[in-house]
This record gives structure tokens, C-alpha cells and sequence, in this order.
């Protein structure tokens, strides 16, 4: 058996009102070897996976504060204490907004400036590579993928804003289709023009837009979204090599 | 004992709710309008604290760990016995 195909299992959380877990489970399960798990919310067992993604939707309806009610659910314990050991725990829009909320990545998540839901392509670009949910990319690459959410606009205070960027933690940003940062890129609004953000130990990621609509070159959303995931399961492949 | 909250984005954040809302202010003939902030207040009871001190440090507790996000949001609340 090749390192490519080892096989890895990824934990994929289910929130109520989650409604991209089945897309998640799919492209993460386009990947040679890679069986994907659903995990329960209310669940503190994480099965042994190797790693986490939590997908995007409205948990609990958004009520009070996106992600605010989610992130007190039983299985959040244990995802937290999976990060603290250096578990990789890559959130997607509603699970960017969760781990937000949860206090595992920096900043906050506000409406959209527009004060509308947003659903279409944005291009991304990618601020470093030195990430294990960015390594099959390279610093300055352009990535389609669609966006879909009301309070997708990033901030964060001044002080951690300027911590954040001497640690090169801002993974991806909006830009145009050359790259450029330009008005009319940004979907939302957010600060600095911030699409995705890691934690300063690198192992928790969060990004607004979508990879797992990307996953399939033969269908419309083309497969920028794989670079993410296969990052993700290099890097998992990688530290089991290592363990 | 019966406790109001009130959450209004915090201050230096942009409030795009609160911008759009003074924008539309004038177009109404209300000139002069500054500083909105779009917020929510939560209303709730609380049964057998042992002093008001007591029900606002419960309060106060809430409001960081739920009710209001601290990173983007600033709260008050008001007890009445």
C-alpha cells in the first residue's frame, strides 16, 4: 500500500441545523482512503478519528449569536481538548463561526456589511502555505469556491489583529480573479479582507467560503476546494508516519 | 428577581445594522442623527439568589459566557427586585 492511500478517518460534526454535513462526508470521501464519520453533537466520544472538520449550515438556527448555543453542546468538550493536543480541526462557515464562538480560533464573525446573505463565487487568496490545511497550495495561488452566509464579516481587535499577522495567521483573503484585493471582492465586509484564519499553534482553521462544493473538476464548482482537504489529509498522513 | 440585558455591538466594531439605519434616518426628514447601534435585549427571571449583589454576579457571568460575546459585543443589564 502506498502513503497516499493509508487509510485515515476524519470525524465530521453534526450539529442540528447543520445542512452541509453530507457534502462534507462526500468530499472528504473523494479522497483515496479517507473514510469520513459522522459525529453527534451531543456525543463526547470522537471514535478515534485522526481528524475533524466541522461543516457549515445554521446550528440551532442561529439563535442569539451564530454558533453561540452550539458551542456549548457535549462534543465541543472533547474537540476542544483534541485541539489542545495538536488535533487538526478545520471549521467551515457555521463551523468557523462555532469554533469562533468556542474561543478555539481568534476575532468574531458580524453581519455582512450588505445586510444580505450572500451565495456566490468569491476567489481566495492564499496568504501561506505554512499551514496543514494550505500545504498543497503555494503563497499567492487563486482559489474559486462559493460563499454562502449573512454574518461572514471578520474582525478582531487591534492588538490581536497585529499578534495575528506577525504570526501569519491569516490563511486566505478575498481578492479578485488576478489576485488583487479589490473593491467588490469582499463578499461581507470582513477586516482586512479576511476569508480564513488558523490558530497561533496552526491546528485549528476556519474559513468562510465552501471547499467541499469544490471537490470535482467534472462538475461546475470545478476542485479548488480539494487543495484544503488534501492539505488537511497529507498532514494527518504525515503525523501518522511519524507517530 | 426580574433582569434586563441589553447587547449592543461593541464599541469601535462596525455595526452595519446600525449604519443602514442612520442612513435611512434622514430620507424620513431626521436630521442630525449620529451614533446608531442595532442591539437586543434579553429580559429574564431569576428565582432564589440570596442578595441583588448575588443575582449580578450570576448575571454578569451569563452575559460573558452566553448571553453577549465579549470579543464583539459590549452589555448592561438592570435588576429589579
Amino acid at each position: 500500500m502506498t502513503t497516499d492511500a493509508a487509510p485515515l478517518r476524519i470525524g465530521v460534526v453534526v450539529f442540528p441545523g447543520i445542512n452541509t454535513d453530507g457534502d462534507t462526508h462526500h468530499a472528504l470521501e473523494t479522497f483515496p482512503g479517507v473514510t469520513a464519520e459522522y459525529l453527534w453533537h451531543k456525543d463526547t466520544d470522537l471514535k478515534g478519528v485522526d481528524g475533524i472538520v466541522i461543516p457549515g449550515g445554521f446550528s440551532y438556527g442561529d439563535y442569539l449569536r451564530c454558533g453561540a448555543i452550539a458551542r456549548f453542546s457535549p462534543i465541543m468538550e472533547s474537540i476542544t481538548a483534541f485541539a489542545a493536543d495538536g488535533g487538526l480541526v478545520m471549521g467551515i462557515c457555521n463551523g468557523f463561526q462555532i469554533l469562533i464562538e468556542a474561543g478555539l480560533l481568534p476575532g468574531g464573525l458580524i453581519r455582512n456589511t450588505g445586510l444580505k446573505f450572500v451565495c456566490r463565487y468569491v476567489n481566495l487568496r492564499v496568504e501561506t502555505a505554512d499551514t496543514p490545511f494550505t500545504s498543497r497550495c503555494t503563497e499567492g495561488d487563486v482559489l474559486r469556491i462559493v460563499v454562502k452566509h449573512n454574518e461572514g464579516n471578520y474582525t478582531v481587535d487591534p492588538e490581536s489583529f497585529e499578534r495575528m499577522k506577525a504570526n501569519d495567521q491569516i490563511v486566505v483573503r478575498y481578492v479578485n480573479a488576478a489576485g488583487e484585493r479589490v473593491e467588490g471582492a469582499n463578499p461581507n465586509g470582513s477586516l482586512d479582507d479576511i476569508a480564513g484564519v488558523c490558530n497561533d499553534t496552526r491546528n485549528v482553521f476556519g474559513m468562510m467560503p465552501h471547499p467541499e462544493n469544490s471537490v470535482e473538476a467534472a462538475l461546475a464548482g470545478g476542485a479548488d476546494g480539494r487543495r484544503f482537504f488534501g492539505s488537511m489529509i497529507d498532514a494527518l498522513r504525515g503525523a501518522e508516519v511519524t507517530a | 428577581m426580574n433582569v434586563r440585558v441589553y447587547v449592543t455591538p461593541k464599541k469601535g466594531i462596525l455595526d452595519p445594522q446600525g449604519a443602514a439605519v442612520e442612513r435611512s434616518l434622514p430620507n424620513l426628514g431626521f436630521q442630525g442623527v449620529s451614533g446608531v447601534r442595532v442591539g437586543k435585549i434579553i429580559d429574564l427571571s431569576i428565582d432564589g439568589a440570596a442578595s441583588v449583589d448575588a443575582a449580578r454576579e450570576q448575571v454578569d457571568d451569563m452575559c460573558r459566557k452566553l448571553l453577549a460575546n465579549p470579543i464583539i459585543e459590549d452589555y448592561t443589564f438592570e435588576i429589579e427586585e
